[in-house]
């Protein structure tokens, strides 16, 4: 997966994401918002999971149904690519 | 080392700066920006304003120009905008104009002698490389030299539109203004007679390309370079599809483009591209308007004074080229009403002009 592209996003703590290559801008709750910047560094699927689970209170399972679902939303926005 | 990148700064020029399209309002014209950047370069001399009609409402701010003279629309010909020109000369020195509108531009340029021997100096493109960017020669002379534009067919005959029946939807724009998109042929018809009835022939069809509109606001160095450039992506359309909202975006490939463009047309002095990025990833090149935009300040705000660059280049001061504008900025038109006497207008529409200092 390639998410380079979010490493340019300007996001601010309270969720709104500004896209300088597009001129898009998205509003993200704060679970969304955390894991976006843990996309933008880099961390992979499973390291994004651990740093979740360790936060939130949430099962492996409700996590990846979750994450692909917001995998496929940003994919469908263009700010990932499979 | 790199070199520190700065704004033009106007605050010791001593000359007269005159600039034209002062209307704001639902379809507002650039002058009023211009000039407010010009002034946010620092600049404390004459402004002169030049109108075509005492409704212009830059007319009625006080704190704007300096001396508003009424002109002869761009239709009346060369004598008459020389005559003009030459009264006005007479009464107050020009130092440098500015042309803000579409119509006026190429009498600006044809006559670029005659006011330089009035001491005006301008800073525009060749009449070669301004007949370039008309719209009815874009799509034959960017395509070859690698530049995408959408597939356009010139029309003089209403029938022409029938025949396009499987085209639809398609943009219908008029060779110097306005444009629409038709979703069908009763539309198409429509706005072929409304445009012709305006703006006469030929009528251009443009195959209508899905995807994002991006305008970016360029002064061209006549050479092939960039002085400055921003890019911005509308975020408040109106009915007419005037952007009164937008936010400059910082995007490559599209900085790429627009620089392909303005080195291959050698381009001198402000323009504004239209360009589309269809969602097949393409750029397209939609239009080339040969003066500043209405929303040029978003180019001072973003940190490239723009205006200000042109005022000097046209002086003939070597520039280098603006700072980086920065990505994010955003602008917001807002109409506000003007309160004035009666007797402005008065003075404007008697005397064709309205000296305030």
């Amino acid at each position: 997966m390639d998410s380079s592209k979010l490493q340019n996003l300007a996001m601010n703590d309270n969720g709104f994401i500004f896209d300088p290559n597009t001129g898009y801008s998205y509003t993200s709750n704060e679970t969304g918002l955390y894991i976006l910047k843990l996309m933008s560094m880099g961390k992979t699927k499973a390291e994004i999971r651990a740093e979740i689970m360790a936060e939130y209170d949430v099962s492996e399972d409700n996590f990846d149904s979750d994450y692909e679902h917001y995998l496929l939303m940003l994919e469908a926005l263009s700010l990932v690519e499979y | 080392m790199d070199t520190i990148r700065t704004n033009p700064d106007l605050s010791k020029l001593k000359v007269t700066i005159a600039v034209t399209g002062l209307k704001t309002g639902d379809n507002p014209q650039p002058g009023v920006a211009v000039i407010r950047s010009i002034r946010a370069a620092g600049f404390s001399g004459k402004i002169i304003g030049l109108v075509y009609d005492s409704m212009e409402s830059g007319i009625y701010l006080e704190d704007l120009v300096d001396a508003v003279y009424q002109m002869p629309y761009p239709s009346a010909g060369a004598e008459a905008f020389l005559a003009r020109m030459e009264y006005i000369t007479a009464k107050t020195r020009i130092d440098v104009i500015i042309p803000t509108l579409d119509a006026e531009v190429i009498l600006h340029i044809r006559l670029k002698d005659e006011l330089k021997a009035m001491g005006i100096n301008s800073y525009l493109p060749t009449e070669e490389c301004f007949l370039l960017r008309d719209k009815t020669k874009l799509a034959t002379y960017f395509p070859p030299k690698g530049i995408a534009v959408p597939e356009t067919t010139l029309i003089s005959e209403a029938s022409q539109i029938i025949a396009s029946k499987d085209q639809f939807p398609m943009m219908i724009k008029g060779r110097y203004y306005e444009a629409f998109k038709a979703n069908n042929i009763e539309e198409g018809l429509k706005y072929f007679y409304d445009i012709e009835s305006r703006w006469g022939l030929p009528i251009i069809l443009q195959k209508l390309v899905p995807g994002d509109e991006y305008n970016i606001v360029i002064v061209g160095d006549g050479e092939g370079g960039i002085l400055g450039m921003v890019p911005q992506k509308k975020l408040v359309i109106t009915d007419k599809g005037k952007g009164f909202g937008g936010v400059v975006v910082n995007n490559p490939e599209l900085f790429d483009f627009a620089t392909k463009v303005i080195a291959l047309l050698k381009w001198r002095g402000p323009c504004e591209l239209e360009v589309m990025r269809g969602y097949d990833g393409q750029y397209y090149l939609i239009e080339i308007n040969p003066r500043f935009p209405a929303w040029v300040r978003l180019a001072e705000g973003s940190g490239q004074n723009q205006p200000a660059a042109v005022v000097l280049k046209a002086l003939g001061e070597e520039l280098s080229p603006l700072p980086a504008c920065k990505s994010g900025t955003l602008f917001i038109r807002h109409a506000e009403d003007i309160i004035a006497d009666i007797s402005v207008m008065g003075e404007i529409s008697a005397k064709s002009e309205l000296i305030r200092r």
